[in-house]
């Protein structure tokens, strides 16, 4: 049979599986799968066992293709989302710093959290969005949202409706206008945390509904960063923590805290302090594990905390096929055979 | 004067948005720059969307390769700017879009999943990439090979879980602890170096801009 028609069927066959399984739960066929404690363990085993396998094939020199590891990490994926096994998660200073950034506001301070990523980085910044606004629901706090990207808007919206579903409540309990308001999307990167540094209202005429500045409650009395408690930057890019920190940090002394992307957390690990002498970031949450990290502090478990499980599984598969292939090259006298593979 | 215009154009605006920044008494001339800045960009705006309008038409017309993406291009840039701007489906003007209408439906239902999946497709061709491409040349690609190692199970409980037997007095050979530590030393001073080395640079061609030293934006003629 041809690799080509394998892949498709195999496509098929994944495709009629994820409609079965996400119909039958939309009608109450079953309840979600869930593997026990006894059937996970049977499959890790399974999988480290076909590695072995894999690292033994390879030292006879009969190396594995890309296909293959694309399999592995499928697998390594999708299946611990079907089991149920409890792992630790260690809070970072980093992520603490966060958190207690929230800690320390009093009930009605005001919040500015700006969102500036899209559905591409949202798997990761999604989770930790849900957990902060929880946080500031919890704790009575003000939400002012914006988006120096086009799409953070439409996130700040959904992660408030997914947390406030999790939380029971309705939007009478968290008042829009009152309690929180969406600025929407405004361009300008950089320029727009200069601008309103001296004013809001000149950035911002109206919210993302149309609603004027002024018939806001919760930001009618807001002129600048002075009248902000907090600020939380979740960012997947330019614009995003750095501008925040150049802008928002350097000239106006906002306190930020930041969560980011696991590719873009080293870039502004610069902006962190240490114990001794505090930086221009309180707090910095980096990744899925930041994510998860968070959603531990705020009690909030959600999709962070789930995909840890995959993450862990992820890495292990690529680490133990990094390792292959080293065994392949340096059996294969430094000449790499999986080159262009 | 096809020069001379735009050169004296940059040098002024080049030392008034220094001085803005330095000198109080010019602070709203900064105020000023920044929404000429927005004016400029709703502009951009109308440009980018009208020159990918004009370059897939132009694909399409001409049946060049691939020509049949455009398609499905235009009609979802068209169908969301139609969505988003009209409000279809919403109850009225004033609506919030990202609640209702037709324009939250495809987003949730369209643009989220797609943009996910794209982004998911990075940990297959990283996990390849690595089996293919990652091995320990030499002393550096080791080091560097050892700490990706240590980054990657630090950043997952499963590093916690392999060394979390470690005595208290050897608690920063902890794996996570590692993690941190590489995060936060060797990558924190790699990255002040870039940063430094990239302001020093960003410095010197802003220099070399306002002073009309550096004149390569103003086209080929620009002598």
């Amino acid at each position: 049979m041809k690799t080509r028609t394998i892949e498709m069927i195999v496509l098929a066959l994944l495709v009629i599986s994820s409609v079965w399984a996400y119909v039958g739960k939309i009608n109450g066929w079953h309840h979600g799968f869930v593997f026990s404690s006894s059937v996970s363990l049977v499959i890790m085993i399974l999988l480290a066992l076909s590695l072995v396998w894999i690292l033994i094939r390879t030292l006879q020199d009969k190396l594995v293709g890309r296909r293959i590891v694309f399999l592995y990490i499928g697998v390594a994926l999708s299946l611990p989302l079907f089991m149920s096994i409890d792992q630790p998660i260690k809070v970072s200073d980093e992520v603490r710093g966060v958190y207690q950034g929230l800690v320390d506001l009093q009930p009605g301070s005001k919040v500015l959290i700006s969102f500036d990523y899209d559905p591409a980085s949202a798997p990761e910044l999604q989770p930790m969005a849900e957990a902060i606004l929880g946080e500031c629901i919890e704790r009575d706090l003000d939400m002012i949202v914006l988006g120096l990207w086009p799409m953070g808007p439409q996130q700040a919206t959904m992660a408030l409706d997914s947390v406030m579903s999790r939380m029971g409540l309705t939007e009478q309990d968290v008042v829009y206008g009152e309690d929180f308001v969406n600025l929407g999307y405004q361009a300008g990167g950089e320029f727009v945390i200069q601008r309103m540094g001296s004013s809001f209202e000149s950035m911002f005429k109206s919210d993302f509904r149309g609603t004027p500045y002024q018939d806001l409650p919760i930001i009618k009395n807001v002129k600048n960063f002075s009248n902000i408690d907090y600020s939380v930057n979740l960012s997947a890019g330019f614009p995003g923590t750095v501008e925040w920190v150049q802008v928002g940090v350097d000239r106006f002394g906002i306190k930020l805290g930041a969560g980011n992307t696991a590719v873009q957390a080293p870039t502004v690990y610069p902006y962190m302090g240490t114990l001794e002498k505090p930086g221009q970031l309180v707090g910095l949450m980096g990744g899925m594990s930041g994510a998860a990290e968070i959603e531990k502090l705020t009690n909030l478990k959600g999709k962070a905390t789930l995909f840890m499980l995959s993450q862990s599984f992820a890495h292990v598969i690529v680490i133990a096929f990094i390792i292959i292939g080293n065994v392949a090259y340096f059996r294969g006298g430094r000449k790499s055979k999986l080159k262009g593979e | 004067m096809r020069r001379e215009i735009p050169l004296i154009i940059t040098i002024s605006v080049g030392f008034l948005a220094i001085l803005s920044f330095f000198s109080p008494p010019f602070e709203p001339l900064g105020e000023d720059f920044t929404l000429f800045f927005d004016i400029i960009a709703v502009f951009a705006f109308f440009l980018g969307g009208g020159n990918l309008m004009r370059v897939h038409i132009d694909k399409l017309i001409k049946r060049k390769k691939d020509w049949g993406f455009s398609i499905v291009t235009l009609v979802g840039f068209l169908v969301m700017l139609v969505a988003g701007l009209g409000k279809i489906g919403a109850e009225s003007i004033t609506s919030d879009i990202t609640r209702e209408g037709l324009f939250s439906t495809l987003y949730y239902n369209v643009h989220l999943p797609l943009g996910s999946t794209m982004y998911a497709l990075l940990a297959f061709f990283v996990a390849s990439a690595s089996y293919r491409a990652f091995r320990a040349k030499n002393r550096e690609a080791t080091v560097l090979l050892i700490a990706a190692f240590i980054i990657l199970l630090g950043s997952t409980p499963i590093g916690q879980m392999l060394t979390n037997w470690m005595p208290e007095g050897m608690s920063i050979l902890e794996i996570p602890n590692l993690a941190v530590w590489i995060m936060s030393s060797p990558n924190l001073a790699g990255q002040r170096a870039i940063m430094i080395g990239i302001g020093l640079g960003v410095v010197s061609m802003s220099l070399r801009l306002i002073l009309g030293i550096e004149r390569t934006y103003l086209g080929k003629d620009s002598g």
